[in-house]
């Protein structure tokens, strides 16, 4: 069982959101292993909640975004949109190598780019996959917990 | 009534926090704590508003018109005190009016975004609303029989000074059927999930999911409340211990809401641990489920005939 944690985040957390990170999960053209360890991240294991953050259903819930994978051409606007979709104060999260510089996806044909190159990014979590601990780190970073 | 009022409205999301934390102790989890959701209205409230291109002053008018039936019948029914100044006008019909008008607003502000999941959710709502309805009166109506009227004060007052006559077969079929639609008002399992990421399966999500920043603030606050005055009034019915009358002293108030709280506190902590380990009914199910309350409810109605 997950136990409460030991000590407080390194960084204060993002102050407007004082402890209550909602965020809506983007994929952009993953290859599914980052959502995996999201799932992990989530799951009992890992129970990214303790420290106030939450998966929900709708961009307009959400204060953060959590992008993997690089972004394709099919869901370049899908993911511009979602993000205009966000009400302000609101973050960007690249989950992962292919979300950051496309990984092993670089120029390919259906790629439109990085993640950076479609929305403004706050936090990069590197990794093919990274493993839940680094996804929390940065998830502790933005709710302060 | 003012002291209610305060405790109803301080107290939901403490409630829907112990139910996650609930939850998450029996799923093996730590959980965000009981005071989560007050961080995420605090957090909300200071978000930006957005209304999505295309909505009217309905999309803009659920929210408040929610949060304001809700208040309404926080104050009116006996939760604390049996005494409301609301007593004269405010009976069993008009709580149970406030409650359908508060949900048709938020199923008309879901309408209005025009999204398939708006609309969906909004159907499904008036779905479950048009079974609950009846079955809130009907359950209620077995218990004001004994009474003779339909004031919830009364009722309660009249079964606080008797409690022997909760034990009869009218008040076991009431108390089954009051359970039942209890959970669908308030959206829990087995009816709605409200931890859901699945569109197709959501009923009271749906309606919300393009409402963002202060507005579904006030839509979450409200939610709790609702909850909270729907397990309240179950006790209050079924368990009337402790409530305070009128005229009461600041003791007999205080002991009134600490006995509130725990018999609350009780039900919701039962509603959550009973959830982790049931699965959400089907939705062509549900209304299987409402009819069986209805039948559970007339039954006590006419029970209460033939046994009085």
């Amino acid at each position: 069982m997950a136990e409460p944690p030991l000590e407080r985040a390194k960084s204060p957390g993002v102050p407007e959101l004082a402890g209550s990170v909602q965020i809506r999960h983007v994929d952009a053209g993953s290859c599914n292993g980052c959502e995996v360890e999201i799932a992990s991240v989530f799951g009992p294991v890992y129970d990214a909640e303790r420290y106030g953050a939450r998966l929900v259903a709708s961009p307009r819930h959400a204060d953060a975004l959590l992008v993997t994978g690089p972004v394709t051409r099919n869901m370049e606007m899908a993911l511009r949109r979602t993000y205009e979709a966000v009400p302000e104060p609101r973050r960007v999260i690249a989950l992962g190598d292919c979300a950051r510089d496309c990984g092993v996806f670089a120029g390919a044909y259906g790629v439109a780019g990085a993640v950076g190159d479609v929305v403004p990014v706050d936090v990069e979590v590197p990794g093919c996959p990274p493993p839940p601990e680094a996804i929390i780190e940065a998830l502790r970073g933005m709710t302060g917990r | 009534m003012v002291l209610q009022l305060l405790v109803v409205a301080a107290g939901a999301p403490l409630l829907v926090g112990l139910m996650r934390q609930i939850r998450a102790r029996l799923e093996g989890r730590a959980g965000a704590g009981v005071r989560q959701p007050w961080r995420d209205l605090r957090k909300l409230v200071r978000k930006e508003a957005i209304a999505p291109h295309g909505t009217g002053w309905l999309f803009r008018a659920a929210p408040p018109l929610l949060a304001g039936t809700t208040l309404v019948v926080a104050a009116a029914v006996p939760l604390v005190t049996a005494d409301s100044p609301l007593d004269g006008v405010a009976d069993l019909f008009a709580v149970a009016a406030l409650l359908a008008l508060g949900s048709v607003a938020l199923a008309l502000g879901g309408l209005d975004t025009g999204t398939a999941f708006g609309g969906m959710g909004a159907s499904r709502e008036m779905t479950v609303l048009a079974l609950v309805e009846p079955t809130i009166l009907l359950a209620v109506f077995a218990l004001s029989i004994r009474v003779g009227t339909t004031d919830l004060g009364a009722i309660v007052i009249a079964t606080a000074s008797s409690p022997l006559s909760l034990i009869s077969p009218v008040s076991l079929l009431a108390a089954v059927a009051l359970a039942v639609v209890t959970i669908a008002e308030s959206g829990r399992i087995p009816v709605d999930n409200p931890s859901t990421h699945l569109e197709l399966t959501m009923i009271h999500e749906a309606m919300i999911l393009e409402y963002a920043g202060p507005d579904l603030a006030l839509i979450e606050w409200a939610s709790a409340m609702r909850l909270t005055v729907m397990l309240g009034l179950f006790a209050g019915l079924f368990a009337p211990f402790g409530i305070a009358t009128a005229g009461a002293g600041p003791i007999a108030l205080l002991v009134a809401v600490v006995a509130f709280a725990v018999k609350v506190a009780l039900l919701g902590g039962v509603l959550a641990a009973g959830e982790v380990f049931m699965a959400k009914l089907r939705l062509f199910r549900i209304p299987e489920l409402l009819a069986g309350s209805f039948l559970m409810a007339l039954l006590a109605v006419a029970a209460s005939f033939f046994l009085a």
